[in-house]
């Protein structure tokens, strides 16, 4: 017998590690959840960490109100299909009650104002750690990142004084008021994720695959044409055949050209794209260091 | 279009590599050359990158960019935090911890180096072994990293040339075997133009050796679990709340060492109750046996009471259950280790307090003398120190399990880890 593992598993088997590691330290923890591929697979993870028990935690959605209606429906089902608890913060309900001012403009997003909507759902629910499906090696402020990130009374990160994360020891001690923020997959890649997806045989949103979809181009990107977006003149409306590689609000993700209709197809195109996913996020394009400024405020 | 293999890609392994060296050795160089070799490296980080370099006016595209995300890493073109990095070859899957080698950050290099299989340690052709040199190796053999690389990087800054490196390299020979590390390899390389980093230099006929990513995939690393002793200790009691499992209570945790199989009899620490392993449960099935380090719910034939920072082992193979136990410790906080202070303190899944008994001696870390009449322990030092915990702990020394033989040291007041902890 060849004692072992094969990477996925490895990778596998320390999220969960993690996982129950929140379960044990928190008292109420919760998983932010957006419908994308990196929380779904956490979910399915977090099932595998509490088999035959259920999930411990609530799901925190943060509703921009401008997802991908494809995506909302995805969630309701998942939810459903695993009893699990959702909890949704409203992005619009905070513009509406004048917590957050909506930008304008021909780039307005509501990525930004998230933090606000996030920082007070998590606050409201009394949660001392928000799980999410960060990756360190989407963006260079996440490759920083602890699986345990503490954060101060006012939901802030300080990425130059980060407690030390040694072997596998995980240190959640925190006073009244602060809380954590707790990345299970962290050592995934974009790559694992596709084949972990293949091979459990994990359900993802449909818009995650080839589509006809009417769409207009910006800066070179793709974006879904939709009232959130507001057009410029010379922006036309053409029908193209795309998909998306990451989910987010539908006025800061761009889609890809792309035929692959299944897994494996999708696979083989990630592994053949010379663009990191986030490549199609200009919300991450506003500067050098827009992650790492968003961080800190307390964005995911 | 190229196809991937998914089959094969299911079957490559996993080294965590960590990687350090003095300021400007070229660290971050190195790995933006291995990521950009192997193709790791995409159009739109490369164009920022490009763009971030010409803004700061500099003629070649700086690869450390790359790894220096934070503002004031790049500001100061130095790394303040361990970066994580990822990239695949077809044989394998890596992780490198890129540490910093900036002299008060070397808590960080002790951070990258705890999970690591392997370390590369960097070398300036030009300085040969420096102090830093010393602390590196020091760490990477204290910390049982059981792989480590000593690259000398900038050989194209000595013209390639061979003398330079033997003298170096046995230098570092000197040095390295007074200290206990299994496996020590050299290689000369220049990180910036990419000699013997992924492809063979033409300007060294005279090394005969592999080039680093050939190493990097090559090593051997199954054997570095422990799959003898078997330790499990429970992180999480299940206990569905489902009329299915009305009487299930299973064990989650992941396999610190050795090889549970189903039927096995085993004990329950600190009870030394004992039992037989009735399933170990996993949603994808039942398994027959599990090895470290997988995560898996072990349930017992009888109902014994068992919690958190309990530990299952086999009967005739127990660790060390004792409440007075001496460790290295590397100090990683700006305030000083309090003489005969308490702290809190985290081994596998126990929560338990310690008092600092005794100072026994620091270590020099360039002359691997021990220091015996200056105790006092500030930032960065390493020292044999003897605790004595709340409750006894369940242990293992180092050197023979990286997870049971560690524990960290918390500040109770601010929380903070202020010290890791290695159990000898």
């Amino acid at each position: 017998m060849n004692y072992s593992l094969t990477h996925l598993k490895e990778l596998e088997a320390e999220s969960i590690y993690v996982l129950r590691e929140v379960a044990a330290q928190f008292e109420r923890p919760a998983l932010l959840f957006s419908g994308g591929k990196d929380s779904i697979v956490c979910f399915h993870l977090a099932r595998k960490a509490f088999f035959p028990g259920n999930v411990p935690f609530p799901l925190v959605h943060v509703d921009t109100g401008h997802n991908f209606p494809e995506t909302i429906e995805f969630r309701d089902n998942l939810v459903e299909k695993y009893g699990a608890k959702l909890i949704v913060g409203s992005v619009q309900k905070s513009i509406d009650e004048g917590k957050v001012v909506e930008e304008t403009g021909y780039n307005a997003s509501r990525n930004s104002l998230q933090t606000v909507t996030l920082l007070e759902t998590i606050e409201n629910g009394k949660f001392d750690c928000a799980m999410g499906g960060a990756r360190r090696d989407e963006e260079k402020a996440r490759a920083k990142e602890r699986f345990f990130s503490h954060r101060d009374d006012f939901g802030q990160w300080d990425p130059k004084n980060q407690r030390p994360e040694l072997w596998n020891i995980f240190n959640g001690r925190k006073h009244m008021g602060e809380h954590f923020r707790s990345f299970p997959i962290s050592n995934w890649t974009e790559m694992d994720i596709w084949q972990y997806i293949l091979h459990e045989k994990i359900e993802i949103p449909s818009i995650y695959f080839s589509h006809q979809r009417e769409c207009f181009k910006r800066d070179g990107v793709w974006y879904a044409a939709c009232d959130f977006m507001k057009r410029k003149p010379e922006e036309e409306v053409v029908e193209k055949t795309v998909r998306f590689r990451t989910i987010g609000d539908m006025t800061c993700t761009g889609a890809v050209e792309s035929t692959a209709s299944d897994l494996q197809q999708i696979i083989d195109e990630v592994a053949s794209t010379r663009v990191t996913e986030r490549g199609s996020r200009i919300d991450d394009k506003r500067s050098e260091a827009a992650m790492e400024d968003r961080k800190k405020q307390g964005y995911f | 279009m190229e196809t991937i293999d998914s089959k094969a890609y299911l079957d490559m392994d996993l080294l965590r590599f960590t990687t350090a060296g003095s300021v400007d050795d070229g660290k971050s160089t190195l790995i933006g050359r291995l990521l950009y070799d192997s193709k790791s490296i995409f159009e739109d980080q490369m164009e920022a990158i490009e763009l971030a370099s010409t803004g700061k006016g500099e003629e070649q595209v700086n690869l450390a960019l790359l790894t220096d995300g934070l503002r004031a890493e790049r500001e100061q073109g130095i790394t303040i935090d361990v970066a994580y990095r990822y990239f695949a070859t077809p044989k394998r899957k890596f992780i490198i911890a890129d540490t910093p080698g900036h002299i008060q950050y070397t808590r960080n290099m002790v951070t990258g180096a705890s999970t690591a299989n392997l370390a590369i340690i960097l070398v300036d052709a030009r300085k040969g072994m420096v102090e830093q040199t010393c602390r590196h190796a020091f760490i990477a053999s204290l910390l049982k990293i059981p792989h480590i690389v000593f690259c000398v990087n900038k050989m194209d800054l000595v013209d390639y040339r061979q003398e330079d490196y033997e003298k170096i390299k046995s230098d570092l020979e000197a040095f390295a075997s007074k200290l206990e590390i299994s496996d020590v390899r050299f290689i000369p390389i220049s990180a910036l133009n990419g000699d013997n980093v992924v492809d063979r230099s033409e300007k060294m006929p005279w090394y005969e050796g592999s080039t680093l990513l050939y190493t990097l995939e090559n090593v051997h690393i199954s054997s570095d679990h422990n799959h003898v002793d078997c330790r499990f200790p429970v992180q999480y009691v299940v206990r569905p709340q489902k009329d299915e499992y009305h009487d299930y209570r299973g064990y989650a945790g992941r396999i610190a060492g050795g090889v549970f199989k189903k039927g096995d009899q085993v004990m329950v620490l600190p009870s030394g109750f004992t039992s037989k392993i009735k399933s170990i449960d996993t949603l994808d099935g039942e398994l027959d046996e599990a090895f470290a380090p997988m995560s898996v719910t072990i349930t017992l034939e009888d109902e014994i009471d068992v919690s958190r920072g309990d530990m299952i082992v086999r009967e005739n193979n127990s660790p060390q259950a004792e409440q007075n136990l001496d460790v290295m410790v590397c100090w990683l906080n700006p305030k000083s280790l309090v003489p005969n202070g308490k702290y809190a303190l985290k081994h596998t899944s126990k929560d338990a307090r310690c008092m600092v008994k005794e100072i026994k001696y620091k270590v020099d870390i360039n002359t691997l003398h021990r220091i015996e009449d200056d105790k006092e322990i500030k930032m960065n030092d390493i020292a044999r120190i003897s605790l004595r915990t709340t409750s006894p702990l369940f242990f293992d020394r180092y050197d023979r399990n990286r997870i049971t033989g560690s524990l960290i040291m918390i500040d109770e007041a601010t929380n903070e880890t202020v010290g890791a902890c290695m159990v000898i």
